[in-house]
């Protein structure tokens, strides 16, 4: 391999690392903050993008309604980018309310909450089905896409963007994390649940907070993805969702770090393996890599075991 | 004759249902719809209670079981194929037409045998890790079986296998009975006798006792590993089995049949029949499936219902339709009935 293709496949696989590493630390902080893997979140993804099809398109001009007035390009994206994370954050609220939170003030067992988040994902996916049809949808078209060259590196603005955005975005939710005092309590539930909210603090307000940030880094990662590859379909939350999962648990799960290192390297395997190999061994070989390192380290890169007292 | 009936109720209750789902079918009664729901019916018994013993009976988080029906499949459809007819890869059939009454059965065998050998690929893992790891071990397989397939190209790839109608033809045209029928009926028995009689064993005991807890056990000399590893190969030897069954009443296997939602399918279904209840999975593979087809005319809509039902069942009843418990605990008189052991007999109703 060229130092060209390497460097070529390098940018391909920050960008595709992008998209994992913001749905993988949107479930790790749910899983520090409940105990939950939310298998919902991918679907809460696919969720984020269909509302920002939805909200560009219509903006845009593009559906058969069309609005009385036009607006510019910036003020489109930023409409549809504000409109799509809050409704998606919205969402996510809702399912931790409707479905989460009886099951977690009756105490039930985790597994009934895990079947439950499953199910909330299978029902997300059946309703966009059943309402929308299976055809697949264009994502609207809110930035143009500039291509430009790097000496023999080919990029566009968009692949750019998604990688800048991220590393934005994922160093703003460290801040957050670090410096704040929502969340020192997010991090605080996630070491002691029982001592929180002996210190006055409510832990469903912080739940409530953590799952609005989740929706809204899921809309981020899905409008995103529209962008750069704009096509969606009804399963693009199992797809990815899963697989982002997968590496937010090779990462660690319940560490922020261990999921955008998780992310990022599930993202490598998955280009440098399609490079080399033929590309229909990439799932194999992909999973099968994973599967060996949680071999070698069952918590993940990142994870902290939890002992379980006898 | 009451006594009669009180002794021998299981075998008497297995020839009715014999009469009422084989003989119809023979005779013509039932047109293919019907004869496909009732083979359903049998197939994800079959499925449902496998996945009982792993999920229910020992608590693990087995989300990948489709990926063991799809090897049991693959396996089976690929020596029947290959034995009993012409086909375009495998060439001409290796046996003539007299020999497919050993074959058929045969191949399903060795599909069953094969699903647990790949089986132990989550057994293993299994012992270091539970809950949530398991969970997604499990799903890697099933992820890495279905790419697995697409890549081998020689049995179709991700454009499917076919053969296994026509496999159906040659036994058929042997002996006009209604063979994946027969088979499926005899098959589903196996589980649930498989399954109910290892849990009641002295060894099987052991896989609930995991389930409470497993350190706690170990102290108690159960070998963990040994039951884990017996319990695994057990429950996807039997998912083989329904596999390769599946093969042979659709006639036509390709890798999407056997994704995570295939295997979501057949936990909806456990959950819903009870952890550790095989009555349980017994009565909710049958409503599932019936309320599946009856459900048609909602078309997609029917897939949103379910999820939502099952949503609705863990906030309300989260151990689902049974519970823990089997049909003799919830009706205790049926006891005289379906007593596995002569000394149930004595404590049944007084002098017959």
């Amino acid at each position: 391999m060229t130092i060209d293709t390497f460097l070529q496949n390098l940018l391909n696989a920050l960008q595709w690392g992008s998209f994992y590493a913001i749905i993988a630390v949107g479930f790790s902080i749910v899983y520090g903050v409940l105990l939950l893997v939310n298998f919902a979140h991918g679907d809460i993804f696919m969720a984020g993008a269909y509302f920002a099809y939805f909200i560009g398109t219509l903006l845009l001009n593009k559906f058969e309604m069309q609005l009385p007035f036009a607006l510019p390009g910036w003020a489109v994206l930023s409409i549809t980018l504000t409109l799509t994370m809050a409704l998606t954050a919205l969402l996510a609220v809702s399912i931790e309310r409707i479905a989460y939170r009886p099951l977690r003030q009756k105490g039930a067992h985790r597994l009934y909450v895990v079947i439950t988040a499953l199910m909330i994902g299978l029902f997300l996916e059946y309703a966009n089905v059943a309402t929308l049809g299976a055809r697949d949808r264009p994502f609207p078209e809110l930035v143009e896409s500039v291509p430009f060259r790097i000496g023999a590196v080919y990029a566009t603005n968009v692949k750019v963007g998604v990688i800048v955005i991220s590393i934005a975005v994922m160093l703003l939710l460290a801040l957050f994390v670090q410096r704040t005092k929502w969340g020192m309590a997010m991090r605080a539930i996630s070491y002691d649940r029982l001592a929180v909210p002996l210190m006055g603090v409510s832990v469903d307000r912080i739940i409530v907070i953590t799952f609005a940030i989740g929706g809204s880094m899921a809309a981020l990662a899905g409008v995103l993805y529209g962008t750069a590859y704009p096509i969606l379909k009804f399963n693009m939350g199992v797809l990815i969702g899963w697989k982002a999962f997968v590496s937010a648990v090779v990462g660690g799960i319940g560490s922020i770090r261990g999921a955008v290192v998780g992310g990022f390297l599930l993202g490598f395997l998955e280009i440098f393996v399609a490079a080399i190999l033929p590309s229909t061994y990439r799932d194999l070989i992909t999973f099968s890599l994973l599967l060996l390192i949680l071999a070698v380290r069952p918590t993940g890169l990142f994870g902290v075991a939890r002992r379980t007292k006898v | 004759m009451k006594r009669l009936l009180r002794k021998r109720f299981v075998t008497l209750f297995m020839g009715l249902v014999f009469v009422a789902t084989v003989v119809p079918t023979w005779l013509g009664w039932y047109d293919s719809y019907i004869q496909l729901i009732i083979q359903y019916i049998g197939i994800n018994i079959i499925l449902t209670v496998s996945l009982n013993l792993i999920n229910g009976y020992m608590g693990e988080f087995n989300c990948g079981h489709a990926g063991f029906m799809g090897a049991g499949a693959y396996i089976a459809s690929i020596l029947t194929v290959l034995f009993l007819i012409q086909d375009d890869v495998f060439g001409p059939p290796l046996v003539s037409e007299g020999w497919s009454l050993i074959v058929f059965p045969l191949a399903l065998v060795l599909g069953a045998i094969g699903a647990a050998l790949f089986g132990l690929l989550i057994a293993i893992p299994s012992f270091r890790t539970r809950g949530d790891y398991l969970a997604i071990i499990t799903l890697a397989v099933n992820y890495i079986f279905k790419s697995f397939i697409e890549n081998v190209q020689k049995i179709g790839g991700a454009r499917g296998f076919m053969g296994t109608a026509r496999v159906v033809k040659v036994l058929e045209g042997l002996t006009p009975i209604p063979w994946t029928m027969i088979y499926i009926f005899f098959a589903a028995i196996l589980a649930i006798y498989v399954v109910r009689h290892f849990t009641v064993s002295t060894f099987g005991k052991g896989v609930m006792a995991i389930r409470e807890d497993e350190i706690a056990s170990e102290l108690m000399t159960i070998d963990t590993r040994r039951v884990k590893v017996t319990a695994f190969m057990l429950a996807c030897g039997l998912a083989g089995l329904g596999g390769g069954l599946y093969a042979h009443v659709i006639g036509y296997i390709n890798p999407g049949m056997f994704t995570i939602l295939k295997s979501t399918e057949i936990m909806v279904m456990v959950y819903l029949g009870g952890m550790g209840s095989i009555s349980g999975s017994i009565l909710s593979a049958t409503a599932f499936t019936v309320a599946l087809e009856i459900l048609k005319p909602l078309g997609l809509f029917r897939w949103v219902l379910l999820p939502v039902l099952l949503i609705v069942l863990m906030i309300f009843r989260p151990t689902g339709i049974m519970g823990n418990r089997e049909l003799t605990d919830v009706f205790p008189r049926l006891k005289t009935f379906l007593a596995f052991k002569e000394s149930a007999q004595i404590d049944a109703a007084p002098a017959d």
